[in-house]
């Protein structure tokens, strides 16, 4: 059902259109840093020599000048050299390099110094206290290796002034033995995570707080019921989650059959974007999950199918498109691999959200969701 | 519009997410699915053990008295279905028009789901080779020839991972619940109405509720049936096929490559056996596995594929309630114009040829669904790459082969009818192990035989035949 922008009160509506002017100011901070021959790294400088045919130190004033740019391809992102991103003010810092995808060819990368930990740091003052107690500690049970939710989940622990307990999980094997039809080896690898997890768990580290994927806290959650036992009885309080397979059904059976009370919060999130929050899921809302970038850090979109540079009316389904606006990484108009419909602005978040996320109707074929 | 909801264990749950079954002509939704997560059934299989428990608490000839009338209730009874009530005649249009099968097939098909059911006992006594059902149900006994015997159990459910487009492969799960074996169903997304409407007149009939689950669902709940069940059917491609060869707790059904072998004694007389060729090609849409996908023979092949183009060649793609229609339309868009592409792409190979091309063309596309005319091939040998092709409509090959390399060539073959009075040739089909079910004379490789096995016996997948010793005091007991 369409909705109207008369349905926001009018303190949502001013606090939105502050938003809107923080966001325009941050664009233009934001593209004079990546885009001035000082301080921008070497592959926009050269792409705004070479490709545009505007100059964005000039004509880019507000959020959305940005349709100026042509799509970003992501295929820029994969193969070197990586230094070409970072910006030249950044150069001597410590860096890191994250990957996503790579289970065949080259992994799309992205450099980063410090906001990993910017983005979770912020993250973490959206958690509850009482469901994600300070001090206590973390498991992280999901994809690690050269992803960066192995590290972000980390530091999150630390700045809420726990430790986190962390498992191994290569989603690139796990990609493969679906491929292959491996799979009893497949579950044989899922057990050994969820193993580890349960060992964890039993092992009286005070681990109160969790990240995890939907498949594998359905894992844990039927391994502790063979054991008798629920997440709640091992001590977890808190859990953060993320994935395409974050559905309302998925949601609401884990809810009245696995959760016992234990609060969890879904998340949208990838390593472009850092961390999209959801609206608090209730059972009355019919467990609709709705995201929102963090904004100006990182915005969302959702655009036609057929007109990336059109927003889709509230309630109207599109395709996700993502901004990304940090002094580390400029990324105008990333087209996700998502489709969902467009969420009104709310108090919390006075923008634009997202809800129904699943695999872009066109590429969902092609898609392997809900591996890990 | 019906809305229907998952089954857990026989108690309906209502979904968040709903799937629509559209009309294939006119694209109107018929029905609401309930879609089920994998994790649901995972969880639920805490209560497998029960499904059997609860069958095992039946007598054994009291379960079949409520399977024949439920039989019955299947073929002319009006049952529950979702949010509403189901007529036979509401069943024979509402798979017509998910599916694309004619109606008068999908009524033939209720009929042949009748006959297994109504038919169960001479049916179990035949693949249990007179096997008492007690010993089943108990695990062990003593035989009629005083023999100590066991058959094991080895899983609680059977789990179906179920096929859209083929409303012809149900009767290979109706003698689960007789066997007193709990059912988890994934329907197909177009075909929810067969399980559904058998689960129904189950429960009418006293089969207890907690007996059987159905899970429609999207791409995790199939790889969910097939984990969490220790026994599981699923329907497929050939890669499906291969993915499970091997797997004792998989049965994996696919394209039977199902063939007739006219041997060098008959092959002069061929017009004799026309009408055989000719049903076995095109009964029931060529739908079925057991549908004839190529004819072998040494000579007059051209002749032969001639003569079954004359007779199938020019039948035209009739409305679903024509009750003359013949042919099941492709509902999946682009479906037919793909197959149609790559079967085109092979006629260009030398050798080969397109015997109803004087038909007219083969590709029918309507507004929201296409359909394909039956289509014969010659193949000037074996060698040629359409030779063993096998698709879901009336279409088949004409090989030319002489006999002696017939055996080595035709490759995996689920139903061979070979048509022969060669006792030496017959001898080595009998001892083909490529071959499935074998039909020596004029049977058509439709017809099945339902006192014996399809694709491998039911009971000796769902049973193990293991030792057991016991004290003769206690076998006196169960005598």
């Amino acid at each position: 059902m369409s909705q109207s922008a008369s349905a926001v009160s009018p303190e949502v509506q001013a606090k939105a259109k502050a938003a809107r002017e923080r966001l325009d100011a941050h664009t233009y901070e934001t593209v004079q840093w990546h885009f001035h021959p000082t301080t921008g790294c070497q592959f926009w400088l050269e792409y705004a020599k070479n490709e545009l045919k505007f100059d964005p130190l000039k004509e880019i004033k507000t959020y959305d000048d940005l349709k100026k740019f042509p799509e970003f391809q992501d295929e820029w992102l994969r193969g070197g050299p990586i230094r070409r991103w970072v910006p030249q003010k950044l150069m001597d810092k410590p860096l890191y390099v994250f990957e996503t995808g790579g289970t065949t060819g080259v992994p799309k990368s992205r450099v980063s110094h410090d906001d990993w930990r910017t983005d979770y740091s912020n993250f973490s003052e959206t958690l509850p206290d009482d469901k994600f107690p300070r001090g206590a500690n973390w498991l992280m049970l999901g994809p690690s290796g050269p992803r960066r939710l192995r590290l972000a989940v980390e530091h999150l622990a630390q700045v809420r002034g726990g430790i986190c307990f962390c498992v191994d999980l290569d989603p690139r094997w796990v990609i493969k033995l679906i491929k292959k039809g491996w799979m009893e080896h497949l579950e044989e690898y899922k057990k050994h995570c969820i193993d580890q997890a349960l060992t964890i768990l039993g092992a009286n580290h005070n681990v109160q707080c969790m990240f995890t994927t939907p498949k594998l806290l359905e894992s844990l959650c039927q391994a502790l019921e063979k054991q008798g036992k629920t997440l709640k009885d091992v001590g977890i309080k808190g859990i953060f989650s993320g994935g395409t397979e974050f559905t309302p059904q998925w949601t609401r059976f884990v809810t009245e059959e696995y959760l016992d009370g234990v609060f969890m919060t879904p998340t949208y999130g990838n390593t472009l974007m850092g961390l999209a929050c959801s609206k608090p899921v209730t059972a009355a809302d019919g467990y609709k999950i709705s995201y929102y970038a963090p904004q100006p850090r990182a915005c969302t979109e959702v655009v036609e199918f057929n007109d990336y540079n059109t927003t889709v009316g509230y309630g109207q389904t599109g395709r996700v498109k993502l901004t990304t606006l940090t002094k580390e990484l400029f990324v105008p108009g990333f087209m996700e691999r998502d489709e969902g419909e467009r969420e009104m602005p709310f108090d919390k978040y006075p923008w634009d959200g997202v809800s129904g996320v699943r695999p872009f109707h066109e590429l969902a074929e092609a898609t392997t969701v809900g591996v890990y | 519009m019906l809305t229907i909801p998952v089954l857990r264990w026989g108690k309906p749950y209502e979904s968040l997410e709903h799937d629509e079954v559209k009309h294939f002509l006119t694209g109107e939704p018929i029905a609401r699915l309930g879609q089920a997560n994998g994790g649901i059934l995972q969880r639920d299989m805490r209560f497998a053990k029960r499904a059997r428990d609860v069958l095992r608490d039946i007598p054994h000839d009291e379960l079949l008295a409520r399977i024949a009338k439920a039989a019955d209730l299947y073929l002319n009874g009006t049952l529950p279905m979702g949010d509403g009530v189901q007529s036979p005649d509401d069943f024979a249009k509402q798979q017509s028009a998910s599916t694309g099968l004619p109606v008068h097939m999908a009524k033939a098909n209720m009929a042949k789901n009748h006959y297994v059911l109504t038919n169960m006992s001479t049916m179990l006594d035949a693949l249990t080779r007179g096997l008492s059902p007690a010993i089943l149900s108990r695990g062990y006994g003593v035989e009629s020839r005083g023999v100590t015997v066991s058959y094991q159990c080895q899983s609680p459910v059977v789990g179906l991972v179920l096929p859209s487009n083929s409303p012809g492969v149900h009767t290979l799960w109706l003698p689960v619940i007789p066997l007193q074996v709990g059912l988890v169903l994934k329907p197909g997304s177009s075909e929810p109405w067969t399980p559904y409407r058998i689960t129904a007149a189950f429960f009418e009939a006293g089969i207890p509720r907690e007996a059987i689950s159905i899970y429609p669902g999207g791409h995790d709940v199939g790889p969910a049936v097939l984990s969490s069940c220790d026994r599981s059917m699923i329907f497929g491609g050939t890669a499906t096929i291969e993915k499970y060869k091997g797997n004792p707790k998989v049965q994996a059904h696919g394209p039977g490559f199902s063939k007739i072998l006219l041997g060098d004694d008959i092959v002069d007389d061929w017009p004799k056996y026309l009408d055989v060729m000719v049903q076995s090609v095109y009964a029931n849409s060529g739908r079925g596995c057991i549908n004839t996908s190529g004819i072998w023979a040494s000579r007059h092949t051209k002749e032969i594929a001639a003569a079954i183009a004359e007779k199938i060649g020019p039948v035209e793609a009739l409305p679903p309630d024509d009750p003359n229609a013949g042919l099941a339309a492709f509902t999946t868009p682009g479906a037919a114009q793909a197959i149609w592409k790559l079967i085109e792409s092979k006629f260009k190979e030398s050798g080969v040829k397109h015997m109803t091309e004087q038909y007219g063309p083969r590709l029918i596309e309507k507004e929201r669904c296409a359909y394909l005319r039956p289509t014969v091939v010659h193949c000037a040998n074996s060698a040629c790459g359409i030779a063993k092709d096998e698709y879901m409509f009336p279409f088949t090959t004409v090989v030319e082969c002489p006999q002696d390399q017939m055996l080595e060539q035709i490759g995996q073959t689920l139903i061979a009818t070979a048509i022969t009075n060669d006792e030496r040739w017959i001898g080595q089909l009998t001892d083909a192990v490529h071959i499935d079910r074998l039909n020596v004379g004029p049977i058509p490789t439709i017809k099945l035989d339902w006192l014996q096995p399809h694709e491998g016996n039911i009971v000796e997948f769902l049973f193990r035949n293991r030792a057991y010793q016991t004290t003769p005091e206690r076998l006196a007991k169960v005598k």
